[in-house]
């Protein structure tokens, strides 16, 4: 299995996918040697114990993490540089390159039926390995490059190289129906390859009820997420505007880092914001269970999401979720208020709506607590392996 | 001998536009006027029509005898937006087969929080049907078949001599529909049980592919109406008028079906179409029936949980309770009709959060995208009401729901 990121290392949901579907494969009895890029040699162990016996871990030298896109990649660099290391490729691109072929060299040395490859930035290693090997590669679809730029500015590159991945693929695994449909459409994929299989939410990890005060007449909505354009957080800005005109007390927090940080604090600023919007900065662990309890409600205003998994995590920390329609989540989940993202008069109809009536909070937060011990990695891992079984 | 009862609903709520916080206090109405004329006009074109031009040849035919319960907001809107069925309808009541029965005007529940109102709204119907049908009813039907041994006492003091229930497993145990009760605590009056089985397989399964007994034939039907002769003297037939055409639709066969049943029931000679007023007259109950919790007809549950089942429904309930006095108070028409038009049992119905495993009937029914949709706009709503209780107009938007919460 290839991927990019894995706990506690990541910086957005692909991580927590990853990590929840190879636990669920574990259970069901498949080896999964997991391949990922990595300037860190540690954490094996601990790794192994969290996921399971019959799973390992394989890192490869490389700069490349979750996200990336060019810029970051040559901030990245710039910095290796000083410190002495300079192997890598000159740019995001050619790094890929130079990572895909290291892949299948490795991929010589490892015993396996099946490459299970995790969005664009694995595609050309598990290309290669596919030609390398000529066994049969299953691509997994998190998000495109739609997804990612929210309809604007395609980085052509990246496109190509998931089409290529994606005609390439002998079975294509999509996370939600949303996610199928673009891939029908915009990358000309024959609807026949592709199975839907919607991500979970790990159940055994307890959040800790961290006994917040919280004062009657504050009441606290919040936006968790990397803040790009794909989540929409400009859609938040203006909803909490015009909450603020009913509700003037409430606070508006917002929680996550991502490349559009400073032009959102800016925007808060100019929308005269200031006092009632907050920044936390990139949260982990306890901490974003702690945003999540400390919220009367979570708002998931995203432009494009292909599954979106931070609903389901407000949720089990008793937090009722209103999410946007261009989403996978909403394919799976009833028990939340849905939106059409650049509906801001319904989102803010709906913010007040919750936050006016504790009894519809409560009854939410009961419902959605309840229902997403249905949406589990157990039954996404067991979809997966149907599809790997067409191949025994 | 076994008689056939057919009691049908008749009922369409006034539907809410979806009201949001940007229109409390803007003197906006509360009602979707063009969705209700659509679909009183559709309903009208599918089923009211077409149905009772199936009942007119039957009664012409066999001597078939019906029963009718009208919710009065369905009688307001046949005059506003399709006056011809309102026409239809009083061509059967006159060929004398066709009884009408009462309940409350506005399709509400008021009868569990307000006898005072409910018996100001069953008032309100009984003199509605007076006017357009000239006559009297004598059994009494509550919103939803919402029942228990309270009602029948009441309604039994209000002169009524018949009342109907569900008769399902659960709340009958050991005892048969068939028969005619008598309510406990009560004197006179009569009660009549649908039998859900054959009434639901009507209503419900007739199309369903899935049913072992798929497809279901008038004689099938009618050979198990005929089981029930020596072990019962009526079987009663209750369901929503809405079934035919419009919940199965016409290309499943359903108008067909009922054009033969008659036919196929005939061939038996001891069987024998009556109203619900004829029922009681013929029999005596056999039993006393007690039932101190509410029962209704809906889901399986075969109780109140439907309308008021989780805090949401219960929360909006309490509001139009609340502001009943006030509305009253004010002795604003407008005002006090809005306030009857918004405790339609619908309203409640679309806040109801079980609908995810219980079936997609409410789903179905629900013009919301989720019940929590549907609360915020009906409170919303309650917001404005409150406005308007207080004659306040033009507030700013951080004052509003300011003066809700002075109201308490």
């Amino acid at each position: 299995m290839l991927g990019w990121e894995f706990p506690p290392h990541h910086s957005g949901g692909l991580g927590t996918a990853c990590f929840g579907l190879t636990k669920g494969l574990a259970k069901e009895g498949v080896n999964v040697t997991f391949v990922l890029p990595s300037l860190k040699k540690n954490a094996k162990a601990e790794f192994v114990k969290l996921v399971g016996a019959n799973v390992k871990m394989k890192k490869v030298n490389s700069p490349l993490k979750g996200y990336m896109n060019s810029e970051t990649y040559h901030n990245y660099k710039l910095d290796l540089v000083k410190e002495g290391s300079n192997q890598y490729g000159k740019n995001l691109m050619e790094e890929v390159a130079r990572y895909a072929s290291k892949i299948s060299m490795v991929a010589g040395l490892e015993d396996f039926d099946i490459i299970h490859a995790h969005d664009w930035l694995t595609y050309p290693a598990a290309v290669e390995v596919k030609k390398k090997t000529g066994k049969p590669l299953v691509v997994h679809i998190h998000a495109t490059e739609f997804d990612r730029c929210a309809g604007e500015n395609i980085n052509k590159a990246v496109y190509n190289i998931e089409r290529k991945g994606l005609h390439t693929a002998d079975a294509i695994i999509a996370v939600s129906n949303f996610t199928k449909a673009r891939v029908v459409n915009n990358y000309g994929v024959d609807p026949d390859k592709i199975t839907v299989v919607h991500n979970g939410v790990d159940m055994k990890y307890k959040p800790v009820q961290e006994g917040i005060a919280l004062s009657e007449s504050e009441k606290i909505v919040l936006f968790l997420g990397r803040i790009t354009i794909q989540k929409g957080p400009e859609y938040f800005l203006l909803a909490a505007k015009k909450v603020l005109e009913f509700m003037p007390d409430t606070k508006f927090v917002i929680a996550g880092s991502g490349d559009m940080d400073s032009y959102v604090m800016q925007k808060a600023a100019e929308m005269d914001l200031g006092k009632n919007v907050m920044f936390t900065g990139f949260l982990r662990g306890r901490d974003i269970d702690r945003a999540y309890q400390m919220a009367n409600v979570y708002v998931m205003p995203s432009v494009s999401e292909p599954f979106g998994i931070t609903p389901l995590e407000s949720m089990m920390n008793n937090t009722p979720a209103i999410i946007s329609k261009q989403s996978g989540v909403s394919e799976v989940v009833n028990h939340a208020l849905k939106v059409d993202f650049w509906d801001v008069d319904k989102l803010t109809n709906q913010i007040i709506g919750v936050l006016q009536h504790d009894c519809l909070q409560e009854t939410m937060a009961n419902n959605g607590f309840s229902e997403i011990f249905k949406i589990n990695w157990n039954e996404s891992a067991r979809k997966c392996v149907n599809v790997y079984q067409r191949f025994a | 001998m076994v008689d056939i009862c057919f009691y049908f609903q008749v009922h369409q709520p006034y539907r809410l536009k979806k009201f949001s916080v940007f229109d409390i206090g803007q003197n906006k109405n509360y009602f979707d006027t063009k969705k209700n004329k659509e679909i009183m006009q559709k309903v009208a074109k599918k089923c009211y029509i077409p149905m009772n031009n199936v009942l007119m040849s039957l009664i012409h035919k066999h001597d078939a005898k019906f029963s009718f319960s009208f919710s009065g907001v369905v009688l307001d809107q046949f005059e506003e937006y399709a006056p011809e069925v309102l026409e239809s309808f009083k061509e059967l009541v006159k060929t004398g087969n066709v009884e009408i029965l009462d309940e409350t005007y506005y399709h509400s529940l008021v009868f569990l929080y307000s006898k005072k109102e409910f018996k100001i709204q069953v008032a309100a119907h009984k003199k509605k049907i007076k006017k357009h049908f000239k006559k009297t009813p004598k059994i009494f039907r509550n919103t939803e078949l919402i029942y228990n041994n309270e009602l029948a006492k009441f309604v039994e003091d209000m002169g009524y001599k018949g009342i109907l229930a569900e008769g399902a497993d659960h709340i009958l145990g050991w005892r048969s529909p068939n028969f005619l009760y008598k309510p406990k605590g009560c004197d006179k009056i009569k009660l009549l049980l649908k039998n859900y089985r054959l009434s639901d397989d009507i209503a419900f399964r007739f199309s369903e592919r899935s049913w072992k007994e798929y497809p279901l034939t008038a004689p099938k039907f009618a050979h198990w109406v005929n089981k029930a002769n020596g072990n019962g003297n009526t079987i009663n037939l209750f369901m929503d008028y809405e079934t035919f055409g419009e919940h199965q639709w016409s290309s499943t066969g359903i108008f067909k079906f009922m054009s033969h049943l008659p036919d196929e029931l005939k061939k038996h000679p001891d069987n024998e179409f009556v109203t619900p007023s004829e029922l009681i007259k013929k029999y005596d109950p056999v039993a006393e029936l007690d039932i101190h919790y509410p029962i209704s007809w809906a889901d399986v549950e075969r109780d109140l949980s439907a309308w008021v089942g989780n805090p949401i429904q219960n929360a909006a309930i309490k509001e139009i309770n609340k502001i009943g006095e006030l509305v009253k108070r004010t002795n604003k028409k407008s005002l006090l009709r809005d306030w009857r038009k918004l405790q339609t049992s619908d309203h409640f119905y679309y806040m109801c959060t079980k609908w995810f495993n219980d079936g997609d009937v409410h789903k179905y029914f629900n013009p919301y995208d989720s019940p929590y949709d549907a609360f915020i706009s009906f409170m919303n709503i309650m917001n404005d009401m409150v406005l308007r209780i207080r004659e306040i107009k033009n507030p700013k938007p951080n004052e509003i729901f300011e003066h809700a919460k002075a109201l308490t």
